[in-house]
């Protein structure tokens, strides 16, 4: 080989190297950002569940998601290498710079509605972490195998709750029935990859969507089975959450989460 | 039915007054004044029985009640370490309420019932609860300062003579003495950070001192039920013992973090190593116990709006158990 054609190779390869950075930092930021937005979610429902023990169990999935948001950003933030930590992506992105999934802003609505997103959500990031687990990247792959554990507790929560519900009342059955027929629109943008999932599976980072699809539709079909839950007729509407164009809730969230930092900018709390 | 039958044991099997009664009531007090444990099963005086009913449901209802002003803040918490430690925090107070429901279920009540009596407003809960959490420093104040006057107030129920009202306090205490050390350290980052968050913390600390002071009840001369309650080894220190004994642990904690409790009298006596204060408002915990404080609407009308807006919840869960139970006796 020429010394003219290696250096042209290591220019090819630190040029990949750079494309799978950025798309691995991107890829992690929507993990990221796709707990901390389903946590805060959750913890509006603190003090105000149906019963005491569902209030115990709300809170705990919102503390197991803002410690994976927590976890996710900070390594986002060491990706990026900009001096940036979990805090400052936290308080100070505004809505278009959020590249959460859609579905996961979606308002609490009734305890229904907050189940179903809860389980569809549930569904899709116990497929992720399964596949992450085996991550060429070591990192993402410890904080995976943490949030494994943690989302199959998630599962059985939320789909347990699913069953009840639509297996229990006629209101209830009724009530979960119209929250899936709501909220199922937003669950395509879930098996949609983009070229930073396209990277990201290239380099052995996360396992790629089109494979998780059919196990994570199967568990869904296996538990609206067990809840005597219909699913709706798929509504192809490409949302882009995870490219920073949100639904209007958002804002709000948000507006609300990062209040005290926006107001004293560089207080230590 | 189990709690049922317990609640016949105390009011019908023994007429007050009878010699069999008047017997196993001088047992009862031996067996209590020789420092033994109650427990469920063991005979007890319906009176004695009533008061940890009261005291015990009381209780959970303030750990229950308890989320709504600290919950207020979970959403705005300033930094994410912060919003997961409440989160964690405010799900331990509702695991409370849960031990707590059960040790008084023991003596005979549901918790259903109980928490008719909350929703109903027949049940008290803790006045301190009827204050707002206007700014961060409050959340930081709550555990520093009333979770601070809580543990001195359960730290002698853990050796209560009740057994598992006792046993509930041990762990409960633990968890709140963890919870009192987070919010000293909110109250210490605002004390050494900006200007504007001294001055939130020293007003945070402005509001919750004197309800704090007051959470430990009438003074002794005032007391109803001490007297009694000590007797039975429910209650090991007075009202104002307690209430001494915080402010002397507290003004010093003040003073490192270089804030100023808001009352001119707060002096330590030389003599007596202890903190002298002023004179307690106690028209305002009056008018905060009879209903008329700033929070007593809004945080009975969220546990009636969570409690009914969770009907159907509870219905459907209800609904699907007792299919299921059918199903599986259909398949038997």
């Amino acid at each position: 080989m020429s010394a003219a054609n290696a250096a042209d190779e290591m220019k090819g390869q630190s040029l990949n190297a750079q494309l799978s950075n950025d798309a691995r930092l991107r890829y992690v930021l929507r993990l990221g950002d796709t707990s901390l937005v389903l946590g805060q979610r959750l913890g509006e429902w603190v003090g105000h569940s149906p019963a005491l023990e569902e209030d115990l169990g709300l809170a705990n999935l919102a503390l197991d998601l803002v410690g994976q948001a927590r976890l996710l950003l900070s390594y986002a933030a060491e990706i990026e290498g900009k001096g940036r930590d979990e805090d400052a992506l936290a308080f100070f992105r505004d809505a278009p710079q959020f590249t959460n999934l859609t579905l996961a802003e979606q308002p609490n609505g009734d305890f229904a509605q907050t189940l179903v997103r809860q389980f569809l959500l549930d569904a899709w990031q116990l497929e992720i972490y399964e596949g992450l687990a085996s991550s060429s990247d070591t990192r993402l792959a410890a904080i995976a195998a943490k949030a494994v554990k943690e989302t199959r507790y998630h599962f059985r929560f939320s789909s347990g709750w699913l069953i009840r519900l639509g297996d229990g009342t006629e209101e209830s059955h009724r009530r979960a029935q119209n929250a899936l027929e709501g909220i199922w629109r937003f669950t395509d943008e879930l098996f949609v990859a983009d070229e930073v999932d396209e990277q990201v599976a290239a380099a052995g980072i996360a396992p790629r969507l089109a494979d998780l699809q059919p196990r994570w539709s199967a568990h869904i079909d296996e538990v609206l089975g067990g809840a005597t839950l219909q699913r709706p007729a798929s509504i192809p509407y490409p949302w882009h959450g995870k490219r920073g164009v949100h639904t209007e809730h958002l804002g709000h969230m948000l507006t609300e989460m990062q209040h005290l930092q926006r107001t004293y900018p560089g207080a230590q709390w | 039915m189990y709690t049922q039958a317990l609640d016949s044991l105390g009011k019908d099997c023994l007429p007050a007054g009878s010699t069999q009664g008047s017997a196993l009531e001088a047992r009862f007090q031996a067996r209590v004044d020789a420092d033994e444990k109650i427990e469920p099963k063991d005979w007890m005086p319906d009176a004695y029985r009533q008061t940890l009913i009261r005291q015990i449901s009381q209780h959970a209802h303030s750990e229950i009640v308890g989320m709504l002003p600290e919950g207020n803040w979970i959403t705005r918490a300033p930094t994410l370490r912060r919003k997961a430690v409440l989160i964690a925090k405010v799900q331990d107070e509702g695991g409370h309420g849960m031990y707590l429901y059960s040790a008084a279920e023991t003596l005979g009540i549901s918790r259903q019932q109980m928490i008719e009596q909350l929703l109903a407003g027949t049940a008290k809960y803790s006045s301190i609860f009827n204050y707002p959490t206007l700014t961060w420093a409050d959340v930081g104040a709550v555990g520093w300062l009333v979770d601070g006057a809580a543990i001195m107030n359960q730290i002698p129920i853990c050796r209560c003579s009740y057994g598992p009202y006792a046993r509930a306090m041990v762990r409960i205490c633990r968890e709140e003495s963890f919870h009192q050390r987070q919010g000293f350290e909110i109250m210490l980052a605002l004390a050494r950070g900006s200007a504007e968050q001294r001055q939130m913390a020293q007003d945070a600390l402005n509001r919750w001192w004197w309800p704090s002071i007051m959470m430990f009840g009438p003074s002794d001369t005032q007391s109803k039920h001490t007297a009694q309650s000590m007797r039975w080894k429910i209650k090991r220190f007075t009202n104002d013992e307690l209430r001494q004994k915080f402010i002397d642990i507290t003004a010093p904690q003040a003073e490192f973090l270089g804030l100023k409790i808001p009352d001119p009298q707060l002096h330590r006596d030389e003599g007596s190593e202890h903190y002298r204060f002023g004179t307690i408002d106690w028209s305002e915990f009056q008018a905060v116990l009879q209903g008329n404080g700033p929070c007593n609407r809004e945080r009975l009308e969220a546990r009636r709006h969570a409690h009914a807006e969770g009907g159907w919840v509870r219905e459907a869960a209800a609904a699907h158990a007792e299919k299921q139970r059918a199903r599986a006796a259909q398949a038997a």
